[in-house]
């Protein structure tokens, strides 16, 4: 079976055939069209919804355009909580690329936030710039190792990664529960049991100019880096080709193996890059609170995006306003905080059925472009 | 609690009793998921089915003072969310992998949204069956408490059995799910043999998180199912779709869950938390022992994506 190095012997743009129905413009016009009037028509849904239980869907919505994006103070909220779920819908989206579906970004922020506490612990009084890079290679580092135990198993034994994946989510919480409560406990931490802190030093601090942390800058680079790999370099092909068709992609000799494990660790380096950051610039030391639900949003995001790094961006930031805006809703509303849940997941399944219209409408016609 | 000492023997029988409470609600759900995988479809969603069941029964056994009309609703419930996913995975081009992770969130979520109201009421709960009252040992009489639905639950799995093989319906399904086309060439709607066996499995899953607000744990909280609805998922592969052996993989599956806190129970907090990693663990030795690349599974519905 295939043996090749990365890249080395492509084919011709014969195989991609299959993947580009439409020029890139009126893809891109199909696409938006479509997302967008999902999103509308899961409001509509979700609306109805929040009428039937007697409320107003026209407050909620105003609420959550308030407490998402109405204020310059609710946009740092939105971006803060937006910064995480970059990183984690790039867990899913990488993977996506070659159509596999890995749902286990919690499991690998929640190790990564632990292994980057933990490392730091032995270091105190290094220089920042090195505690910094320890912290956030031993977070890549455990988060890649993590789902990329997911691709070893799909690949060596077949087992489904969403399943494994997800049971390994299961596995981490576990497992940081152990950690937190025994071998790494820090005494002084009573009533939650945490990491020993990281120190006031080793905190990142915010952008220039806004109460938003770094991680945001992180994600948004990454996010770029992500598409640039997938989009423009031989690599990223290879994985588009072996996504699209895996029989086609072994006959043309790629390396089928080496892509799923290097790009199931890239997810996972993703995911724990986050937990790092929550670590660093939110938390302050490794405990329970890095289970908040940014892996399984995360998934939404990636979907939501269609698994491209560049839409992930805006999507991440609307998903980030979405929950920014839930206290608000919660006090104002007297709603519980699980509206959120319901309107996510409302978003998703309409998301997923959406992708059915796909290459029904000529756009191309309808954008003046000329025949198909 | 106990006026014997009967020491480490405590942990066995504790097991045991552990394993029979525990595994209802992997057996409900992991039938149901037979059902819906020997048609050909795999619902992840049933993870979402369970706590909704959970609630809508704990919920309507609280308003109604019958814990039988709450199974009955969580029955209902559930299998208004298998028919969701059975109808949204008949259009083209829609991963029914996919939707199952939505309906997994959509479901937990709508749980949690109606459920903060049924955190502190108490709804009459499931009865238990005393099979050890001839015991005087309390820790054997405890664990031999068995509740009707697990009785059910066996009787459910060799029913499955036998319909499967003899069976003009079982056969149909089986058929779907072997191939499409043939089940089209004899006239059948592919679509809605799939649309009411997922219908069917979510129905199941329902019963299964009902058993668990209605009788062990027996209350209605935001972490009450850890990936029981998953797990069985997993369980059913490791069964190969044999309805009876899905009762023996919950068994298993129930042990190992019930393994942290037996343990706690005579001292050992050593690596208490591990434990809970049990039944996690065993998913995935038991996954990567059964499944091979490259071959198909012995039982194996031809048409589902997950053994692809």
């Amino acid at each position: 079976m295939a043996n090749g190095v990365v890249g080395a012997k492509l084919p011709s743009d014969r195989n991609l055939i299959a993947f580009v129905p439409l020029p890139s413009l009126e893809r891109f016009a199909e696409t938006a069209a479509i997302s967008l009037g999902a999103i509308a028509v899961s409001a509509i849904l979700f609306g109805i919804f929040i009428l039937a239980i007697g409320k107003s869907p026209i407050e909620l919505y105003s609420l959550m355009y308030t407490g998402g994006f109405g204020t310059w103070f609710s946009w740092q909220n939105t971006l803060q909580r937006a910064a995480p779920l970059l990183l984690t819908a790039l867990c899913v989206a990488i993977p996506a690329r070659l159509g596999l579906v890995v749902i286990g970004g919690e499991g690998a922020l929640v190790l990564g936030g632990v292994a980057a506490a933990a490392i730091v612990i032995p270091f105190q009084g290094a220089p920042v710039v090195i505690a910094m890079g320890l912290m956030a290679m031993a977070g890549m580092i455990v988060g890649g190792l993590w789902i990329g135990f997911v691709g070893v198993l799909r690949h060596y034994r077949g087992i489904n990664e969403t399943i494994s994946s997800l049971l390994l989510t299961y596995i981490a919480i576990a497992l940081m529960n152990h950690l937190v409560e025994g071998p790494l406990r820090d005494p002084a931490s009573l009533n939650k049991p945490s990491t020993a802190a990281v120190g006031d030093a080793y905190m990142i601090g915010s952008l220039p100019g806004m109460d938003v942390h770094w991680g945001l800058a992180v994600g948004v680079v990454c996010c770029i880096l992500t598409w640039v790999l997938m989009e423009r370099t031989t690599f990223g092909f290879a994985a588009r080709i072996t996504g699209g068709n895996i029989r086609a992609a072994r006959l043309q000799g790629l390396p089928v193996g080496q892509l799923v494990l290097v790009l199931t660790a890239l997810a996972g380096a993703f995911a724990g890059l986050a937990g790092m950051i929550e670590v660093v610039a939110v938390h302050g030391r490794a405990n329970a609170s890095l289970i908040a639900g940014y892996g399984y949003a995360g998934i939404l995001v990636s979907f939501l995006a269609r698994h491209n790094p560049l839409a992930i961006i805006p999507v991440a930031i609307l998903l980030g306003g979405i929950t920014a805006s839930g206290g608000l809703i919660q006090r104002r509303m007297d709603l519980p905080d699980a509206t959120v849940l319901v309107l996510q997941g409302v978003l998703f399944v309409v998301i997923l059925l959406s992708e059915t219209l796909y290459g029904r409408w000529n756009f191309a016609r309808l954008f003046g472009g000329g025949e198909r | 609690m106990s006026d014997t000492d009967i020491g480490l023997w405590a942990v066995p029988i504790a097991v045991i009793g552990g394993a029979i409470r525990v595994s209802t609600p992997f057996l409900f759900v992991s039938l149901g998921e037979c059902i819906t995988e020997k048609s050909g479809r795999i619902n992840l969603g049933l993870e979402g089915t369970l706590v909704l069941g959970a609630i809508s029964g704990y919920a309507l056994s609280y308003h109604a003072g019958s814990a039988w009309v709450g199974l009955l609703g969580a029955a209902f419930a559930g299998s208004l969310f298998g028919a969701l996913h059975g109808w949204i995975c008949k259009f083209p081009r829609v991963n029914d992998i996919a939707i199952g992770i939505a309906l997994m969130m959509l479901g937990t979520g709508i749980a949690f949204f109606f459920g903060k109201a049924y955190i502190q009421p108490v709804a009459p709960r499931l009865p238990a069956i005393p099979l050890g009252s001839w015991s005087d040992i309390p820790q054997l009489e405890a664990a031999l408490q068995v509740n009707v639905l697990f009785v059910i639950g066996i009787v459910l799995a060799i029913a499955l059995y036998w319909a499967f093989r003899n069976t003009r319906l079982g056969l149909i399904v089986r058929m779907t799910g072997d191939s499409a086309d043939a089940a089209r060439a004899m006239g059948y709607d592919v679509n809605r043999v799939r649309l009411l066996s997922t219908t069917v499995g979510g129905a199941f899953a329902g019963i299964g998180g009902a058993y668990l607000s209605l009788y062990y744990p027996g209350s209605w909280n935001e972490g009450l199912s850890s990936g029981q609805g998953l797990m069985a998922v997993a369980l059913v592969i490791f069964a190969r779709w044999n309805p009876i052996a899905c009762f023996g993989a919950a068994l298993l599956f129930g042990a190992a869950g019930a393994l942290g806190p037996a343990l706690q129970s005579v001292g050992v907090s050593q690596g208490y938390y591990l434990f809970y990693a049990a039944p996690y663990v065993l998913t995935l030795i038991i996954m990567v022992l059964t499944v091979s690349p490259g071959q198909t599974l012995a039982g194996a519905p031809g048409e589902l994506s997950i053994t692809k």
